[in-house]
């Protein structure tokens, strides 16, 4: 690993530098984690008296538990949609902002600040807006036909759900689109237009493959946001029901470990989820690495 | 611009328009609702131009709060989230300094451990360790505490990552120069890394403020006091009873109020905000 071509010669700085930032992770980070990994391979008795070392059977067991299962779908389909309605609507957003000359500063004001609005603030604007009795979604639903009820309908309460989150994400990955369209070489547009090529044949021949490495960058972040930053959201709106329509992994794992005490289970699911975030942060180192060299 | 094409330019604005009202409605509709009398919510439909309540709503949330659903006032809760959000915020910025500093300006057995330990923190979001991390705060005592609320946030792997590569960016011959005139370690820490690295911890500070404004899940566990309550997580009890009583207009007025401060710190440093972003992601 990279240091200084020279360096202090200390012993003993260096680690009380270090001190508080190890002690920190070492007492909040690890030996939190390491004890997820250990009782999620044990039974704890009901009186918490006596702990059995039981292998796998937490996780055999979860994995053959319908709500956990309808869960990880639940999960797949919430993050999926989130991700490309967020960044569907970002990139159209971008590309606007990217055209427009004078009122550039202006737009992007107006569009960024949703990032700082805390997520379960943001489930509670939309629910109330989505409110059955007295929101104003509903109403114009009604009118249209549709009758809205996301405490009933299932689909419903995951439609209100992604939206929410979605509405919450745009703002990151617009900023980061707009850093990169930024970096796509005008000249390439230019003697496009010259050949002939019209605005949206050049968006989809040259500039849309070269943003290629920020899209990747943002589907792995915004996987990674649906499924851990969105608890608050979950918890305001609908709490994972109706019926665990929306019972994601992050907001089921709270559910059976602190409100449903089943501390096994909930430590297996702790252990799948650290798996899950693993494995994303390594897609997304591996990633970077390869975007420094090109 | 490439070429004129004016049905374009048109297109490009309306949607444009199109996307800030979208983004912007939703907040504009709760700042209408915190307007009006609790009476105007009976109605059936949310109204949809400001009211005459606003002054009396606002006093009443930020001096009183509403006792019956166990939420105190909004300004001990914006109190605590104010300086939980800073707390977090310098003591990221803190300790992430120090250990980056380490990392980079000195060899010592270790050291690839010690970044590697740092770097796994990126793969523990608190969400996938709820249960024990809430076990070694309260043996630790910590429950209803400022402590026990930032301690446990201010790991920083990220802040270390980009104050590491800002420090590898430093000219060698500085830390020479300095160390041909005799300082010390951390005289040239202190003295000649840190104004360097001013922008970077202004920017960094920003993005690590909201950071700790909008912590939801952990003072909810942490905190049952509710001297404690940060507004963010204060707001949702609000919330749960406003379904059963009409108190819309009052949870909207605390909604808009826990918005503000970190919403009007993204729209005044937008710079520092979009630069903090970009970098950390780095």
């Amino acid at each position: 690993m990279q240091t200084k071509r020279t360096i202090f010669p200390n012993k003993f700085l260096p680690y009380a530098l270090l001190a508080p930032q190890l002690a920190v992770t070492l007492v909040f980070f690890i030996w939190p984690a390491a004890q997820a990994v250990k009782s999620s391979f044990e039974r704890e008795d009901p009186f918490g008296f006596r702990t059995t070392f039981i292998w796998f059977e937490n996780y055999t067991r979860l994995f053959s538990e319908p709500g956990y299962l309808n869960s990880l779908t639940k999960t797949g389909i919430f993050a999926v949609s989130v991700t490309l309605l967020s960044m569907s609507l970002s990139l159209l957003l971008a590309v606007a902002v990217n055209r427009v000359i004078k009122s550039n500063r202006a737009y992007t004001t107006l569009l960024v600040w949703p990032y700082a609005v805390a997520p379960v603030v943001v489930g509670i604007l939309w629910w109330f807006m989505f409110n059955p009795t007295i929101g104003i979604a509903p109403y114009l639903l009604r009118g249209l036909g549709i009758s809205w009820n996301h405490r009933v309908d299932g689909n419903q309460a995951m439609i209100l759900v992604v939206i929410a989150a979605s509405w919450k994400q745009i703002s990151y990955n617009f900023l980061f689109f707009v850093a990169g369209l930024q970096s796509v070489p005008q000249s390439l547009n230019e003697a496009a237009a010259i050949d002939g090529a019209g605005p949206f044949k050049r968006f989809w021949t040259i500039v849309f493959p070269l943003l290629s490495p920020t899209t990747f960058f943002l589907l792995i972040v915004n996987i990674n946001y649906a499924m851990f930053d969105t608890f608050g959201l979950i918890d305001a709106t609908t709490n994972g029901g109706p019926n665990q329509a929306t019972n994601i992994l992050v907001y089921k794992v709270y559910a059976d470990g602190f409100l449903g005490l089943n501390i096994g289970s909930s430590a297996a699911q702790s252990v799948v989820l650290m798996l899950i975030v693993i494995a994303l942060t390594a897609i997304q180192f591996r990633f970077i690495e390869r975007r420094v060299q090109y | 611009m490439v070429e004129n094409r004016p049905w374009l330019s048109f297109l490009t604005h309306l949607v444009l328009i199109a996307g800030v009202v979208v983004v912007v409605f939703p907040v504009y509709l709760a700042f209408i609702a915190s307007t009006h009398g609790s009476g105007d919510f009976m109605r059936g439909l949310v109204p949809l131009l400001p009211g005459p309540h606003m002054l009396e709503n606002y006093g009443r949330m930020l001096t009183q709060g509403i006792s019956t659903a166990g939420a105190p006032p909004v300004s001990i809760m914006l109190m605590n989230s104010t300086i939980i959000a800073i707390i977090i915020a310098v003591g990221k910025i803190a300790i992430s300094l120090l250990s980056a500093y380490a990392i980079v300006f000195f060899k010592f057995p270790f050291r690839l451990l010690a970044f590697w330990i740092i770097f796994i923190t990126l793969m523990l979001p608190v969400e996938v360790r709820i249960i024990p991390t809430f076990a070694v705060v309260a043996n630790l005592g910590l429950l209803n505490s400022y402590v026990g609320l930032t301690l446990p946030l201010i790991a920083s792997a990220t802040a270390t990552f980009l104050f590491r590569q800002f420090f590898l960016t430093v000219p060698d011959e500085l830390m020479e120069a300095a160390r041909v005139d005799g300082a010390g370690p951390m005289k040239f820490f202190r003295d000649i890394l840190l104004p360097l690295s001013r922008t970077n911890i202004a920017a960094l500070f920003v993005i690590l403020f909201i950071y700790g404004w909008v912590q939801y899940l952990w003072p909810l566990l942490v905190t049952t006091d509710s001297k404690y309550y940060t507004v963010v997580m204060g707001i949702k009890r609000l919330a749960a009873t406003a379904d059963s009583e009409p108190l819309w207009n009052l949870v909207m007025a605390s909604v808009i109020l826990a918005m503000l401060p970190p919403v009007l710190v993204v729209i005044f440093m937008q710079r520092l905000f979009v630069k903090g972003l970009v970098d950390t992601e780095k």
